[in-house]
């Protein structure tokens, strides 16, 4: 242990440590001037930004294996980061408005982001399991923010108790894979398998319980029926946050565990994952049609993203295919938190005060009345269905080649098919805001069109020249580590 | 041996009856009670098998910290006095089933010694002591160990944020 490994967690560091001394300083900080607090969390997770930068393209294991750097890790860091800062952003004015502004909000952010980075970079299932925890009870705590309010609570408590159900599927799918490979270290896991020293039909039923653990916080089917409800009640700043941070954070673990440390037990999990992709896109997108509340139409639009994002995972079990599958991934994922990121913000900014306005109807006339907000939120649908010119055209196109290259011709099909029926649900917002006439009542926040003018931004720019983003993930490499 | 025997014998006898004595007590506050006193004898049990540290956790952790929690609940909800109505009708059926399987599974991996003997062979008398699993948790468990005092300190802060808010409302 040396100062290369704090270096190593510097970025954890930097985010967790920040969160306990803003605990204090806001004591000092005025009720009405929480937006102070906002702002201090921002520059703690803009230093982050900067720890992570500077170690870029470093790849080395700190603490006997317990933490991994490299590529991977720094890029998950950088993304969740960057949703972190949009985040805060977000939620200033919202909180304003819905009268719940207090400076634990930001702080509990923090908190959670903390355990996502740590999620990054775990290199053993104990610190998945600890991250998986730090990521997930200061979401729970979000959730209920809005406390008294029913909806607020119902979320926070269906949240709480099926993650705490999740959590145990997970550690009991850790306990199982330690009992059968005789470490919970990653590397060790890939040496242990290797040389057959394991027993198959344990590392089977962990591998599959640390799948549904995990899949419970990426809202994969079966186990999604928590987030239509939660996303509904829980504060729509925090959904935005749930919605995309949490769900990478999950995808960063499964991708993790799976295609780096289990890579030997392909067999197992492949057939697994592969249904598992092929049922959440299908009931994803197909659920989400009779939709008539946006929120909920962007929950089941969520699985539905969640089912494309696991077709990485049977992708990978091909060893050829696998360094292309996990780029092909955490593309997507980029992909999926820009666009999403910016259609929460089109939500956020047409919720009214009392929690209304969250009808897809109460969107009628949006065209005419604020074209630049209309147009952003066209191009995130668009996004989402996977059109071009927009970034989620690039993040599918990418990630179906990958899954073809894998001879899972069936499961591009799947993909395929149910974009298509996707488009319905995803156009008809469209159609709502330019078609129908109406008054809808729109806020006109600065901080809040900022985070949609920069998400409508990336979402067009990296549509048309992907070129710098897919540069940066072909310096990604997951394997090297433990070959 | 013959001390360690009488010993272990006495404290497990006082185990048995303190274990029997809560689940047949009616006030829910006793049953508690026993636990405490059921968790405490088996502490001393550990404390004869050389595992000092296991001991001081059982006491601080199960008789401490998660036991006044217990006895702060049934106060609070005052349900001190049973007051379910009827048992449940097949519990008693089923929990004879289910601790008839466990005592059988017990009694199979006790009686088939060559599992227990492999690796007791190999320990240390340093194994298990407080010092050495200090420098297990310094050294190689750094990271998870400081990551749980952040996740505590997490919850704590949930937990105040939750319920601060409603004492508000209450004014």
């Amino acid at each position: 242990m040396d100062w290369q490994d704090f270096l190593s967690v510097l970025p954890f560091i930097i985010v967790a440590g920040w969160a306990t001394i803003l605990l204090l300083v806001d004591l000092w900080i005025p009720a009405n001037r929480k937006g102070i607090t906002a702002g201090l969390a921002v520059l703690g997770l803009i230093a982050a930004i900067a720890a992570v930068i500077s170690r870029f393209g470093i790849e080395r294991e700190a603490f006997d294996g317990m933490i991994i750097v490299d590529g991977f890790s720094s890029f998950l860091q950088l993304l969740f980061l960057g949703v972190g800062v949009i985040a805060i952003a977000q939620a200033y004015d919202y909180l304003r408005r819905r009268d719940i502004e207090r400076g634990e909000y930001y702080i509990l952010l923090l908190y959670s982001l903390s355990g996502m980075l740590l999620m990054a970079s775990a290199g053993d299932l104990i610190v998945v399991f600890l991250a998986v925890e730090l990521l997930s009870i200061p979401l729970y705590v979000l959730a209920a923010f809005a406390i008294p309010k029913a909806d607020s609570e119902e979320s926070a408590l269906k949240y709480f108790l099926l993650g705490a159900f999740a959590s145990g599927f997970l550690v009991y799918g850790i306990a199982l894979v330690f009992g059968s490979t005789g470490t919970t270290a990653l590397s060790g896991m890939v040496a242990a398998i290797e040389s057959a020293e394991t027993t198959p039909i344990l590392l089977l039923v962990g591998s599959g319980m640390i799948l549904v653990g995990l899949g419970f916080k990426v809202a994969a089917v079966p186990f999604h029926m928590w987030t239509p409800d939660v996303y509904q009640g829980a504060p729509t700043s925090v959904t935005s946050f749930m919605a995309v941070g949490a769900k990478a954070g999950g995808f960063a673990a499964l991708l993790r565990i799976f295609i780096s440390a289990l890579p030997g037990a392909a067999v197992m999990w492949m057939p697994l994952t592969m249904w598992i992709a092929a049922l959440t896109m299908a009931w994803g997108n197909i659920a989400a049609i009779s939709q008539t509340n946006i929120k909920r139409m962007l929950a089941y639009s969520s699985i539905a993203h969640a089912g494309y994002i696991f077709m990485a995972l049977p992708a990978a079990a091909t060893p050829e295919v696998a360094p292309e599958a996990v780029r092909a991934a955490l593309f997507y994922l980029v992909t999926y938190a820009i666009t999403n990121l910016g259609a929460w913000g089109v939500v956020l900014a047409m919720e009214k005060a009392e929690g209304s306005g969250l009808e897809i109807e109460d969107y009628s006339g949006l065209g005419k009345k604020r074209p630049a907000l209309a147009l952003a939120m066209a191009l995130f649908m668009l996004s989402l269905t996977g059109i071009p010119p927009t970034v989620g055209f690039m993040g599918k196109f990418y990630l179906f080649q990958v899954v073809i290259d894998a001879n899972l011709i069936w499961l591009a099909l799947v993909g395929v098919v149910t974009s298509l029926i996707s488009a319905y649900y995803y156009l008809r917002v469209i159609v709502v805001m330019y078609m129908r006439d109406g008054e809808p009542e729109v806020r006109s926040e600065a901080l809040l069109n900022s985070t949609i003018f920069i998400t409508a931004f990336g979402t067009f720019f990296f549509g048309i020249l992907p070129g710098f983003l897919l540069k940066m993930i072909n310096q990604v490499s997951l394997l090297d580590l433990f070959r | 041996m013959t001390i360690d025997l009488v010993l272990f014998f006495g404290l497990a006898l006082i185990a048995v009856v303190a274990a029997i004595a809560m689940i047949a007590s009616r006030n829910a506050v006793y049953s508690a009670l026993f636990l405490v006193f059921n968790f405490l004898t088996v502490a001393t049990l550990y404390l004869l098998l050389n595992a000092a540290f296991i001991a001081v956790v059982q006491v601080t952790v199960y008789a401490g910290a998660i036991m006044v929690l217990f006895l702060f609940v049934i106060m609070l909800l005052g349900t001190e006095r049973e007051s379910i109505g009827g048992r449940i009708r097949w519990q008693m059926p089923l929990s004879i089933v289910l601790g008839l399987a466990l005592a059988g599974e017990l009694a199979y991996v006790l009686l088939r010694n060559d599992i227990v003997q492999g690796p007791l062979a190999d320990l240390t008398v340093e194994f298990g002591s407080p010092a050495s699993i200090g420098r297990v948790l310094f050294n190689e468990y750094l990271v998870p160990f400081e990551v749980t005092s952040i996740l505590l300190l997490v919850a704590m802060i949930g937990a105040i944020v939750i319920t601060r808010k409603q004492r508000e409302e209450g004014k």
